[in-house]
């Protein structure tokens, strides 16, 4: 129920706070997304959307931390030589 | 998809699952909060991955779990009205309330809308001037301030045809009940990434500290929540109890005071009873007074009060994680998907359904 797709934000299509919408490609799956909870979303960022809002803009860097942390473990258990 | 595909690498999990066996020298228990989580764990089959001493529990975030049998009953009673016009998110319609269901109501020719948003209801409002538009409003913090968005605009668009039929509740006041039971197991808690997107992770800080459990903001894909049990393993193991946010790309620690705002407009906090589980003191949100004429259960008097339960179902037992799905005698039996007995078995995100769809064992 709490489920957030992410997609990217093609076209910004209402401006007024209260309204604030674009257009959100979902993997090509493009739907009219109310953005007026992420005022700083703009045109090519990823957004996270809840039934028809988008809750949260994406951190890319946040995003690359697991990926970041787990290479390096990887790193240190490979055997030494 | 980008941000869900490479979060689903059974490379990294396998990595994740390989420290969290190293980290872990005695048993523990983890309960996930989320109904969304519970999916992803029987889905991806992450117990599996785990080492025998760590168990999961699963809670009691699912809203269509615990939407209690009045307000059930209270949307039935709506969609029957020849002048109402119900909308409503489709995992609804199957719950059973004491008698029926809204989708046999359905059947038998009420109105009765499945919407994807709530701004799709405000939409079949503008289009039906004649009808009353009723939708039903429920979910934790996440779809509260859509929810309330919807009513917000339905206030400045003088839409008289629009109401909302309200069950709104609160993780942070369940956990605190989860974990004031005396046969408490759970030791450290998955929190929902989504609920903390709107909230920030503040209100767990007194959670953690008072029953001294570490809370770790989890997201929803398999290596989220392969990290959300690492760092609780990692805390529990260090004698550590403290919130960390294992979901920051999307949770930012004040969460999302745009969202917030509109929700503390509309709402406020009340009392609100959880479907199988009973009364939690401020663990709902109501209508605030400037928006009561948006009440669905007072434009149309009704009240949406507590209806006792099917003896058989152990539902609140489960939604607590004092039971597996499996310890019901109805399980796979008297109660499936297609005939359910309780909430848990209709919701994908009901822990019944999710242990149904994804069992490994014949029943």
């Amino acid at each position: 129920m709490c489920l957030a797709i992410p997609g990217r934000i093609i076209e910004l299509t209402e401006t007024d706070p209260l309204l604030r919408a674009g257009r959100v490609s979902f993997g090509g799956i493009v739907k009219t997304v109310n953005l007026a909870f992420t005022p700083e979303a703009q045109v090519d960022d990823h957004v996270l959307v809840h039934v028809g809002f988008a809750i949260s803009t994406i951190d890319e860097d946040e995003a690359a931390r697991i990926f970041d942390t787990f290479e390096e473990l990887g790193e240190f258990q490979e055997p030494l030589p | 998809m980008k941000y869900l595909d490479e979060y689903r690498d059974c490379e990294t999990a396998k990595k994740i699952a390989a420290k969290i066996a190293e980290s872990a020298t005695q048993p523990w228990t983890i309960m996930e909060i989320c109904g969304g989580q519970t999916h992803a764990i029987m889905r991806y089959g992450i117990q599996d991955l785990l080492p025998d001493g760590i168990e999961l529990l699963h809670g009691p975030g699912c809203p269509v779990c615990v939407t209690p049998l009045g307000k059930i009953d209270a949307a039935i009673a709506l969609a029957r009205r020849p002048d109402v016009i119900l909308c409503s998110f489709g995992d609804m319609l199957r719950v059973p309330g004491s008698a029926t269901d809204l989708l046999t109501v359905r059947a038998q020719g009420a109105d009765v809308r499945i919407v994807y948003s709530p701004l799709d209801a405000l939409t079949v409002a503008a289009e039906n001037p004649d009808r009353q538009i009723v939708f039903f409003a429920i979910g934790f913090e996440t779809t509260a301030p859509p929810n309330a968005m919807a009513i917000f605009q339905a206030a400045r668009q003088n839409l008289t045809n629009y109401s909302a039929l309200v069950s709104q509740v609160l993780v942070p006041p369940a956990i605190e009940a989860i974990l004031s039971h005396d046969e408490a197991r759970v030791q450290a808690f998955l929190a929902a990434g989504h609920v903390c997107t709107i909230t920030g992770s503040a209100e767990y800080l007194p959670i953690a500290a008072r029953y001294h459990v570490p809370i770790a903001v989890t997201g929803f894909e398999p290596l989220d929540i392969l990290d959300g049990i690492l760092e609780c393993v990692r805390q529990l193991e260090a004698g550590e109890a403290t919130v960390r946010n294992c979901y920051a790309r999307s949770a930012r620690d004040d969460g999302n005071p745009t969202a917030r705002s509109i929700l503390e407009t509309v709402f406020e906090p009340a009392a609100q009873t959880w479907r199988g589980i009973g009364e939690i003191p401020q663990s709902g949100l109501v209508l605030r007074a400037e928006y009561a004429q948006f009440d669905a259960e007072q434009r149309f008097g009704l009240n949406g009060g507590t209806v006792p339960e099917p003896a058989e179902c152990i539902a609140g037992e489960v939604l607590q994680g004092r039971c597996k799905p499996t310890a019901c005698t109805a399980f796979g039996t008297r109660c499936t998907p297609d005939s359910p007995l309780g909430a848990p078995m209709v919701s994908d995100e009901g822990a019944c359904a999710a242990y149904y769809r994804f069992r490994r064992v014949a029943l």
